[in-house]
């Protein structure tokens, strides 16, 4: 791979790995030096040598398709995306100080709504959000933390400089791939680890269990945690057998556990009913407790809702926590958190269009060619409008979709998303546009992951980087380079 | 130890179980085809008997030579009891207990379905089935191995002890029927000749043949392997052991008087074989009584632990 950096170039878009003259950025250039050396025949080694553990390791993913539901090898890129520490440090502030202030704003929403008498934030978003839920009015789960586990999306412009581009309090996923791709990287190149200072992040699993037995209601010694998955046909059913494993806790599914007359929660053992103390459920609100929801559900459990309220079971993510996931809500965070915390956010939004608004409206319909469209509440790159790869008819649609349902659409213009190499199936090596996922947790203390996980369009050109979209992965490092410089590099 | 996951675990060992002694059920009649005289024709059909697939093999196949039956053991995704189809059970119940699994053991399971599935043209064709056999028993061991030094020995241990040993032993009783219908089948004047033959090769399939000779030191014959491998004490695929493995794991888990009372029973209805003539169509009716009483064994071990009634005294 000689001479990688003369040909490669990215321009207009940031690259991460390599600036605009060639040269590497200052925490990739051990990376890169290393992968000149690589002849490429090797550098092919090493690709097969990542695909073959992927599936020795099991490590996949579920898509739904017409013909079914399909297992997917993850996908994996080898050269990993790495990120100076000092950058990281001030990522990592932004993110504890906006999920402080939107666990402060959904405990307020579902409390006194100070935040829509002071006038932050318009009381029609919350009357019409899909997600606030009025059967969690009045409940005060522990340390006032509603969304324990978030997954925020950063992205960075052309500028290089970080911006959210969404918020994920519901069952954000994603987090064991972030941990598999180190392991990956570790066997694939693994004498990058001796020179490189490249953060470790194995210790999410302690920390996310650390967060959840902060909740139990019990103050036993050993809470009862259990992992809730609706079961191996959901998508990220690989990802919570992981972190049950991981955390040594219980994987149960909603026929395991059942709410006795006592308004707690058990699970069925060959012993006989134990109680559970915390779960962490991978499971949406809707579905959580047909006796509260939905009735036909079957993947939850009936009477969980009164067991949580009555405060003998602790919920994680709680129930109702989605509700700041909105992508209207969104607009306001940067209010929010001007308005609980009374800082400057240090993370900024990406700017975003309300199309409730008529003037901002106007605009998303004079330039939808150009802008993004986002519904408010989906998840997975569904149901996206990308104004500039799309055709006349699809910016029809939309039009009328708008028109339509105001409330449930957000545009946002077309990022200059920066890039990062990938080894092409040519092996020849490419930029492609990327994202940033940080896991971030919240209960009796905060936490977030040393970088998160980085998701790769790997269709040259495309923006959208969702693994159900056929995007794929890479290992992201957060390097230290104070430290290589001090050892006199 | 939640239900659902005793319940996987018990059908996750008796599936890897049902992998490996596939594999030696084959390769029992493989080796077979290397030592029979020239004259003897092995009936491969009766491997299908004894599994009790006739219905679901007629289904599928006009002929009942070599080649289908191999196929139908050990490829076929109609078969559920396929070594193919096995190996899909365990990496399905695997999958769904990975949590209270030593990490190690859904690679190694990946590992070994990969191998099956990419290679199994070699079982099916007999130029390269034996070392293809193998490689499956080995990786069946490899993964025995693992739980063995690494697996906690908490309830999910011995539900896989049970569902192992009672994988066993139902396979043992079958393998040992096939052993005497061919004997059956053959002609009076070869049958003294026949008889070293195929019974050295039972014993061999279970990795039997040289405890047989330190434990029994005579010559092999029809009535000394059946009953060692019925009632050896200390040999770890017999009859005997498997059930006192299942007896003494039930012991460690609520509930188990009925259990352990059934395999009393069911050893002291194991018995010894005098002389070969005794393994005639009665001792394959014997046989099957057995069968019967395994299934009943499974029945008791569902309902014990694996249904789980509200209000039961924790």
């Amino acid at each position: 791979m000689e001479k990688l950096s003369q040909d490669y170039r990215s321009a207009p878009f940031f690259d991460e790995l390599i600036d605009h003259e060639g040269a590497p950025r200052p925490p990739a250039r051990q990376l890169l030096h290393y992968l000149e050396s690589l002849p490429p025949e090797e550098l092919d080694k090493r690709r097969q040598t990542a695909e073959a553990t992927i599936q020795e390791m099991g490590i996949s993913f579920t898509v739904y398709t017409d013909e079914g539901n399909i297992d997917r090898s993850w996908p994996f890129d080898i050269i990993p995306r790495t990120i100076d520490a000092t950058d990281w440090k001030i990522a990592e502030a932004g993110l504890k100080q906006r999920l402080t202030a939107l666990n402060q704003f959904i405990d307020d929403l579902y409390h006194d709504q100070n935040c829509i008498k002071d006038g932050v934030i318009p009381e029609h978003i919350i009357k019409d959000s899909k997600n606030f839920r009025p059967e969690c009015v009045g409940v005060s789960p522990a340390f006032g933390v509603w969304a324990h586990i978030c997954g925020t999306d950063l992205v960075r412009d052309a500028d290089g400089e970080f911006y959210v581009l969404e918020d994920n309090l519901r069952v954000p996923s994603g987090v064991s791939y972030m941990l598999e791709n180190r392991a990956l990287t570790k066997r694939v190149l693994p004498e990058l680890f001796e020179n490189d200072r490249i953060l470790p992040l194995d210790s999410y699993p302690a920390q996310l269990f650390e967060t959840l037995a902060a909740l139990s209601p019990r103050q036993v010694a050993q809470p009862e945690i259990v992992v809730l998955t609706p079961g191996i046909y959901n998508s990220a059913y690989f990802e919570h057998a992981f972190l049950a494993q991981q955390m040594g806790a219980e994987l149960v599914e909603g026929s395991d556990l059942f709410v006795d007359e006592d308004d707690c929660v058990y699970m069925k053992t060959i012993y006989g009913p134990e109680r559970v103390d915390v779960i962490y459920r991978r499971i949406d609100d809707l579905f959580i407790d047909p006796e509260a929801f939905e009735p036909d559900s079957v993947l939850g459990v009936p009477g969980l809702m009164r067991a949580w309220r009555a405060g003998n079971v602790a919920l994680a993510n709680a129930p109702g926590a989605g509700v700041a996931d909105d992508k209207v809500v969104y607009a306001y965070v940067p209010a929010l958190i001007r308005y609980y915390l009374d800082e400057e956010p240090i993370l900024k939004n990406v700017e975003t269009y309300l199309c409730e608004k008529e003037e901002d409206r106007e605009f998303v319909l004079a330039h939808l060619d150009k802008l993004v469209v986002k519904p408010a509440n989906e998840s997975g790159g569904y149901g996206m409008l990308v104004g500039p790869h799309s055709t006349k008819k699809e910016q029809q649609t939309f039009a009328k979709l708008i028109k339509e349902n105001p409330r449930n659409y957000i545009a946002q213009p077309t990022l200059k998303l920066s890039t990062a190499p990938i080894l092409t199936d040519k092996g020849e090596i490419d930029p492609r546009h990327l994202d940033l996922r940080p896991f971030i947790l919240q209960s009796k203390d905060t936490y977030v992951t040393t970088g998160g996980l980085t998701r790769v369009a790997m269709k040259k050109g495309s923006l959208v980087v969702n693994s159900s979209q056929g995007g794929g992965s890479k290992d992201t490092w957060i390097v230290d380079t104070k430290g290589t410089e001090a050892k006199g590099e | 130890m939640l239900s659902r996951v005793a319940e996987r675990l018990y059908w996750s060992a008796r599936y890897l179980e049902r992998v490996e002694n596939t594999a030696r059920l084959v390769s029992v009649y493989d080796e077979l085809l290397f030592d029979l005289p020239r004259e003897v024709e092995i009936s491969w059909y009766n491997l299908i008997t004894i599994n009790s697939g006739t219905e679901a093999f007629e289904q599928r196949y006009k002929n009942k030579d070599e080649r289908n039956v191999v196929k139908f053991l050990l490829s076929d995704d109609t078969n559920s009891s396929s070594m193919l189809s096995s190996l899909k059970m365990v990496r399905e119940n695997i999958r769904t207990t990975r949590d209270v699994l030593p990490q190690e053991m859904w690679e190694l399971v990946n590992e070994l379905d990969l191998f099956a599935r990419q290679n199994i043209k070699q079982g099916i064709n007999r130029s390269e089935r034996h070392a293809f056999l193998n490689t499956i028993i080995e990786g069946c061991q490899k993964v025995v191995g693992l739980l063995a030094a690494t697996m906690c020995r908490d309830a999910g241990w011995h539900f896989m002890i049970m569902g192992r040993y009672i994988e066993r032993a139902d396979m043992n009783t079958r393998i040992l029927d096939a052993a005497v219908s061919q004997m059956l089948l053959s002609e009076e004047d070869e049958v003294i000749k026949l008889g070293q033959v195929i019974w050295t090769k039972v014993l061999k399939s279970q990795s039997a043949l040289l405890n047989y000779r330190r434990t029994v030191r005579s010559t092999v014959n029809g009535a000394k392997a059946v009953s060692f491998l019925m009632m050896d004490d200390y040999f770890p695929r017999s009859q005997k052991y498997c059930m006192t493995q299942i007896r003494e794991a039930a012991s460690t888990l609520p509930r188990s008087g009925l259990i352990a009372a059934n395999i009393d029973k069911l050893l002291e209805e194991t018995n010894a074989v005098e002389s070969s003539e005794e393994l005639n169509q009665d001792y394959r009716e014997h046989l099957n009584d057995i069968q019967v009483a395994i299934i009943e064994l499974n029945h008791q071990i569902t309902e014990n632990w694996f249904y789980f009634r509200q209000g039961d005294a924790a």
